[in-house]
């Protein structure tokens, strides 16, 4: 019976093979969760202010920010009250056209409970979010949020 | 020479690949949650409008000059001190509030503990907050301010719902976030925003230019 008599081996090795399908799980997970920021900051990434009562903000499609900060290029000047509106440098009178343009792109019914997010450097001058201010409520834009991040001084 | 099989191709570092663009996601991910400090503006007013005559004592007067420094009803303050003393302004009740949408007389405020001085706001739902700031005041200062004066609105709407509900605002409201078609958080979400509502107006800002 000697035919039926098996080598001893030693421990079996662990099987890999199925290793590459939960790598590629996770893969797919980070690549779908992953968003590209999609305008290119053409100001310096504002130092964001920090503020105990913060609330999130929910629905991120129905969001536009607004970002105010120094420019990178120095042609722009080097104050921190350059205001940014999609890709490029704009002044306040720009905002009207650039909050028309982000409404046609939702559904009407949305476009109530659309926000407009400010992200102003800390270092930016009251004025200039003053006069975004007043340009948001000419068009009726009356939902802002001040980005802040979340601090806890307790 | 004998025929060979087709050699199976070696899939060993599939899982290497796979684990380099994985490592890259998870480098560039950013699961960043935009938060920030939410504001409704008024609407425009109409050309002809005139503003409500609101008595002295119902505003509390908050100016922030070029230098970042606070006045606070005429006196000079640290921003520290800011949120004990628009607490003692809201909560002074020192008259009757505002009559009701639907003609009921106004009442005296009875949650408030403030000291119901003649001289500070009648009301909660009459006291009215007034931000000045100049033109060139650090944006991180304003919202300082800002945030003092919630601060201070959060300190007594805890309070209250503390004394009403046995549970501090917070929690209520969180309580509501998760549960949206109960009626009986929400009211109790409207009863305590009621009793202290924010009134924080910005006033067009100074400038030295």
């Amino acid at each position: 019976m000697s035919k039926f008599k098996k080598k001893k081996k030693g421990m079996p090795a662990v099987n890999t093979a199925s290793l590459p399908d939960i790598v590629f799980m996770l893969l797919f997970f980070f690549m779908v969760t992953t968003t590209m920021r999609e305008t290119d900051l053409v100001i310096d990434t504002p130092r964001l202010p920090s503020a105990t009562e913060v609330k999130k903000l929910e629905h991120k499609s129905l969001v536009s920010t607004i970002y105010v900060g120094k420019p990178k290029d120095v042609k722009y000047g080097t104050s921190f009250n350059r205001i940014q509106l999609n890709d490029k440098i704009a002044t306040p009178e720009d905002i009207p056209a650039f909050i028309y343009n982000e409404r046609s792109k939702r559904a009407e019914e949305e476009v109530p409970y659309m926000t407009t997010s400010i992200k102003a450097d800390r270092e930016s001058n009251v004025g200039v979010i003053t006069d975004i201010r007043l340009k948001l409520r000419d068009v009726n834009a009356l939902k802002i949020s001040y980005s802040a991040a979340k601090s806890s001084d307790y | 020479m004998a025929r060979r099989e087709n050699p199976e191709i070696n899939a060993g570092s599939m899982a290497d690949i796979a684990f380099l663009l994985l490592i890259f996601f998870l480098v560039t991910t950013t699961m960043n949650v935009d938060s920030g400090v939410s504001k409704k503006l008024s609407e425009k007013p109409p050309p002809n409008y005139e503003p409500p005559i609101i008595k002295e004592r119902n505003i509390f007067e908050v100016n922030i000059n070029r230098k970042n420094e606070l006045l606070v009803e005429k006196e000079r303050m640290e921003l520290k001190d800011l949120k004990a003393a628009a607490v003692k302004f809201i909560d002074n009740g020192g008259g009757i509030g505002k009559p009701g949408e639907d003609g009921t007389p106004g009442t005296a405020c009875d949650y408030c503990q403030g000291e119901r001085l003649e001289t500070s706001s009648d009301h909660p739902n009459k006291a009215v907050i007034s931000v000045q700031s100049d033109r060139g005041t650090e944006y991180g200062t304003y919202i300082a301010v800002q945030n003092e004066l919630l601060k201070a609105y959060r300190e007594l709407r805890d309070r209250l719902c503390r004394e009403r509900y046995n549970m501090s605002f917070t929690e209520l409201e969180e309580a509501y976030k998760d549960d949206k078609n109960n009626e009986d958080l929400k009211k109790k979400v409207e009863d305590i925003k009621i009793s202290y509502p924010q009134i924080i107006s910005d006033a067009e800002p100074t400038s030295a230019e």
